[in-house]
Formats: structure tokens, sequence, C-alpha cells
């Protein structure tokens, strides 16, 4: 009963209006989870850009950061909803692989927002921060507020095997120096001035107690390179509690508004910022031509990085905390 | 507790399942028939036999888990490792086939001889040194994660042998795809169900968590009987290895790790108590369906994910509340 009159108002539709709402396109959007705010501006970026094209948007998260089933599961369900098109964060970036695969050969055309899969090629496209450059940018900023002077590096990472953490880690120093740096390696890498380097999962709990173990073993610490805000956050804690915040600068990699403001109150000399609300709004674009047109996108599309502080060193071109507060995401 | 005589008599572990409410066995099939009816009226892709394959295919891994988890809380335990053990089991698989170029088979077999020790491992601590399950399992959850971790080195093994997938690949029945891991999940489920229901061995177990101290009188050896159950628990959480392995298509260190509070979930909603000694372990299979249809038909209905954790909750307060009442009754 229901299935038959459903269909007769679909066609009664169809006749009145023109049948957009039988073509409706449907995109799916994946995140990592759905309570950080990243991934909250990612789905505002995602519903507004599909509302304005007309299109469907389903989204759904792992329950936890590294929940590969869990974007497996969502994937698949969407796919039975009649998505065409997929846009994720991918969780766990080599796991999730075998899947996606499974996803392009039955059409589904599948688009990597933020981290790449491992290897980027798995999925159709990558819209995400040039993390690397990202790195650099922090990296050159730190080096040019050094002065010269010798340093001593914490390092508070993602998680081993990470190719986001490994290539901010990696563009931080290759900005710093370093010469001989692999853009594409998914190590971490390490010059004689790194004297800890610690996981922390982009948590503020463990950036403290990363930075504090790393106070233990080397006192001298005077340049931390953090994933992110919260981690730096956590990393200013735990150097105020050791009485050092004033002698210890802080570079990090987001632009989350949390983390602009830290910026602004000194607390984090400088950021990377970027832009998960384009990455979202171009990904649910490019499915809805593949849904008009049969078009797929391809390839790595930057989706841009700026650098943030209100210290400016001269030689590293960077935007203040007033611009970083109109482009962030989270609570202003 | 209190419904149960301490007297050694026979009777009452058969009249216990036959004596049973029958609201906290019918509960869950009601909830799911209910749900189901509702997703059917909101999406026209919900009621198709592709979409209850892929249900059956996404719940199997928590499913299986839900086997094991169901034998240890029928005796009153209860046991937090199942996910980091399962996690370790396929860790073992991927790494020893594709890093050590060992036989598939024999591959599986170590990764589920090492769940199986583990599960020993419980039993052992839980009936010798007399912890409680809850904290032997809640250490051992950490010790399997941290293992799992140290040996992986935090990376995700791919590349897997076609042995290693098999249970994920597909067959079709009439026009539905069904994927073998589904049939096997079902088949164990039947099994146990039929073990614990018919031969003595299944029956002790029920015992076991009614009262130890009457079962122990009754001349059965319920330390060993325990430990037996523990590793048999083990053991089938290698098997969920084994079907997540094929699955995912990889080895991945950090799966699992909520899955013991979502085995647990399957388990209550399934009106199993988890005071012991009662239920039926088909309630398990339902609950975890109950879960995967929540899942799959809010997100047909475009409903996002974390309403889908909401209403879980909600189910898994209403299950216990249900036993706890009908025990009060009793």
């Amino acid at each position: 009963m229901m299935k038959t009159s459903k269909r007769f108002l679909l066609s009664l539709l169809a006749c009145t209006a023109t049948a957009v709402y039988a073509q409706q396109p449907i995109v799916g959007l994946i995140t990592k989870t759905d309570t950080n705010p990243f991934f909250v501006k990612m789905k505002e970026g995602a519903e507004a850009a599909a509302k304005g094209k007309g299109a469907k948007l389903m989204s759904g998260a792992g329950k936890t950061d590294g929940d590969n089933a869990g974007q497996i599961t969502h994937m698949e369900n969407m796919i039975a909803a009649g998505a065409k098109t997929i846009l994720i964060t991918p969780s766990d970036s080599k796991a999730i692989v075998p899947s996606v695969k499974k996803a392009r050969d039955a059409g589904v055309m599948v688009i990597a927002l933020d981290s790449p899969t491992d290897p980027q090629e798995a999925a159709d496209a990558l819209f995400a921060t040039d993390n690397f450059k990202a790195g650099v940018l922090i990296g050159q900023y730190a080096k040019a507020a050094m002065g010269g002077k010798p340093v001593k590096i914490a390092t508070l990472d993602l998680f081993p095997g990470h190719p986001v953490g490994a290539q901010r880690h990696n563009g931080f120093l290759a900005g710093f120096g370093a010469v001989g740096i692999d853009a594409k390696s998914n190590n971490l890498a390490k010059t004689p001035d790194v004297v800890c380097m610690q996981d922390t999962f982009g948590d503020q709990a463990k950036g403290q107690t990363a930075m504090e173990n790393c106070l233990q073993k080397n006192p001298d610490i005077n340049l931390v390179y953090s994933i992110n805000e919260p981690a730096a956050a956590g990393a200013y804690q735990a150097l105020k509690t050791a009485g050092k915040e004033k002698n210890v600068m802080i570079v990090s990699v987001d632009g989350g508004c949390a983390g602009v403001k830290n910026v602004k109150a000194g607390v984090i000399a400088a950021t990377s910022q970027q832009y998960p609300l384009k990455m979202a709004s171009m990904g649910v674009d490019a499915g809805v031509e593949y849904a008009k047109s049969g078009k797929k996108v391809s390839g790595f599309t930057d989706t841009g990085v700026t650098l943030l502080t209100d210290k400016p060193m001269t030689g590293v071109e960077s935007k203040d905390t007033k611009f970083g507060l109109d482009n962030c995401w989270g609570a202003k | 507790m209190s419904s149960t005589p301490a007297a050694p008599a026979r009777t009452p572990l058969r009249d216990m399942l036959e004596g049973m409410p029958p609201l906290a066995t019918l509960g869950p099939v009601i909830a799911l028939t209910i749900a189901c009816a509702f997703f059917a009226s909101q999406s026209d892709r919900f009621l198709t036999g592709q979409n209850f394959s892929l249900i059956l295919q996404q719940v199997m891994v928590v499913g299986v888990l839900a086997i094991g988890q169901t034998l240890v809380i029928l005796t009153a335990g209860i046991d937090l490792s199942c996910g980091m053990v399962m996690a370790l089991g396929t860790i073992v698989m991927t790494k020893f086939t594709v890093d050590y170029g060992i036989n598939a088979y024999l591959a599986i077999f170590c990764g589920l001889a090492v769940c199986a020790a583990f599960g020993f491992l419980n039993g052992a601590l839980v009936t010798y040194v007399k912890l409680p399950p809850f904290i032997v399992t809640l250490g051992t959850l950490n010790i399997a994660f941290a293992i799992t971790q140290i040996y992986s080195g935090s990376q995700t093994i791919s590349g897997l042998p076609a042995a290693l997938e098999f249970f994920g690949s597909t067959f079709k029945l009439g026009q539905t795809a069904v994927s073998y891991g589904t049939v096997l999940m079902l088949a164990m489920f039947l099994v146990t169900w039929y073990v614990l229901r018919e031969t003595a061995p299944g029956r002790h177990v029920y015992a076991l968590g009614n009262n130890p101290e009457a079962t122990r009188l009754m001349g059965i050896k319920t330390n060993r009987q325990l430990i037996a159950i523990y590793t048999l628990a083990g053991f089938i959480y290698g098997i969920a290895g084994l079907l997540l392995v094929a699955r995912t298509g990889v080895g991945d260190p950090n799966a699992g790790q909520t899955d013991n509070l979502d085995s647990i979930t399957a388990v209550v909603l399934g009106g199993i108590s988890l005071f012991g000694g009662r239920g039926i372990i088909l309630g398990a299979l339902i609950g975890a369906v109950i879960v995967g249809v929540f899942r799959n038909g809010l997100t047909l209905m475009g409903v996002a994910s974390v309403y889908q954790i909401l209403i879980t909750g909600i189910l898994v307060i209403v299950a216990v509340a249900t036993d706890q009442l009908s025990r009060r009754k009793g």
C-alpha cells in the first residue's frame, strides 16, 4: 500500500514539476567522528552545498577515530540507499582501501577529503590541505623566529603510520631547514635537533602527558611542533605547570577557532589554517556533476593553507588572527 | 538469585528456561519486528533480500563475538577483552601470511590458538586466582591491545591471500548475494543453541551462572568447566577475527576497540541476563541484528549516525529494565 501510494505520489510530482525529486543525486559524507568541530564544519559545508545544488546529503561517522569497520558499514548503507558519490575522511588510510575498491567497482565515485587513502590513487580523487606545505610554513616561521639560536625540538605527533601526521611533521622539519626530507613518506623523519617525539592522537590530554614526559627527558626544549591545536593546548598546559611557558615556542596546524584564539593569546606562536568547509562543498559539487554528466574528478586538489600569526617574521608570508577568526571552524 | 533453590536438584535447570517469562524472550523479537515494519514504511529499499543480507554481513563480527560473550555472561561473568583479543588474532593471521609467508590455513590456526590462549588466561585468573571477571578481562583487554600494537608496529597489514578473504565472498541465493561469513555465523548460533539446550555440558553453563556452589556440590568440576568456557569463548573471538579480516580485507591493529561493549549490547538486547544463568543464545543474534537494522534503516532514511547511537542506548536500558522486572516477579 505504502509503496504504491508513494510511487503514485512520485509520478504525480514528476508530472507536475520537472522530475527533480526522482533524480535527486545522493551524496554520502563519512567523517572520522561526528564530535570534532573540524568535521562538524565539514558537514555544514556539505549540507549547504547540497541544499544549493538540490542534492540529498547523507552523513555518518565512525564511533571513534580509527573505527574503520564503522566507516565501512556507513559506506555500504549509503550505497544501499542509492548514493553514487561517497566523500570520506579515512580513519585508517590503508584499512579502508579494499572497501573503497569494492565501492568503485560498483560504479560509485569515492573522494577522500582531508586525509588521503594509502595509496592515494585508491580513491578517485583527494580534496585536502597540502599537509606537507602546512608543515613547511610553520617550520619556516619557527626558523625565522628562533633567529639562529640553538634549538631543542619536541614533536607532538598524531599516531604511527598516518600520512597526515607524517606529512605535517616532515614538512615542519623541511621548513626548518632539514635536507633530504621525502614529502611522500609516511614515516616520521628525525633530525639531531629533535630531542623528543611523542604520539598524542591529536588529543589535548594526551598532548599534555606527552609534553610532560618530554620535559622530563629534556628540560631544555625550546621549540614544540604539534600535530594540531588541541595537542598544542595540552603542551602549553604542561609548560605552564613547569613554569616554562615564556621560553618555549609552540607551532601548530589546523586553524580551528579555539586554536586561532590561542594564537591571539600568545599560547601558540603560529599555526597553519586549513579549510574543511571548502573540501566538503567541492566534494558535493563533484558528486552532483557526476550524477548529472557521469564525469568523475581525479587527482589531488589543494584546498589551501594559510600561515596565521600576530608576530609576523620578515621573509615569511602570513596573515593575522583577525583573518584567521573570520575563516576558522568551531565555536567563535 | 533468590528464586533458585540452593538444593542440588535437577529439574530446576530445565524448568528455568521453560518457566522464563515470555516478555524477556519475546521482547527482542517484537522489537525487531516493529523496527522492520517501521523502516519498511519509510524506505522502499529496506525490505529487500539484498539489504537484509547486507545487514547480516555487517553484524557478523559482533554477532560471533556475542556468542562467546553470551557463554561467559551465562556463567555470571563478563568479558571486556573480546574485541582486543579478536584484533590480536587478526594481526597474527594476517602478519603470519603476508609478512612471514606462512600457509594461510596454518596462520588462521595460529590466530585462533592465540585467542584461545587468551581465553584460557582469563579463565585461569577467574577461577584459580579468584579475581572478578570484570577486572581480569579489563586487564587482558589492555594487554591484548598493547601486544597488538607492538607486534604490528601499529601498521595495517594489507595484500591478503584469497584464503583469508573467503568468508567475505558471496554466493547467490536467488537474487541475493549472501556472504559465507553470514552462513558461518548463523550456523555457529544454531550449534551453540543446541549444545546449550540439549547437552549436559550446555546445561552446566546455566547451572554455573545460577548457583556455582550448588553446581559444585552436584559433582561438577566447576573450575575446570569455567576455564573451558572462557577458552572456548576466546576461540570464538578468533573466528570473529577471521570474519573481520574477510570483511575488511586487511589486518587492522585499531579494530575492535568498541566491540566489547557492542557485543554486550547485543547480548543484553537479546534478553540474556547480565546476572547469569538466564537467556537463550539466539537472543544475542536478534540483539545484534536489531542494532544493525537501526543503523541501516536510519541511514536509508538519511538520519545522522549519532541518533543511531542514541537509540541503541535507549534500547539497552529498556532491555535491562525488562530483565530486572521479570526477575523480581519470579
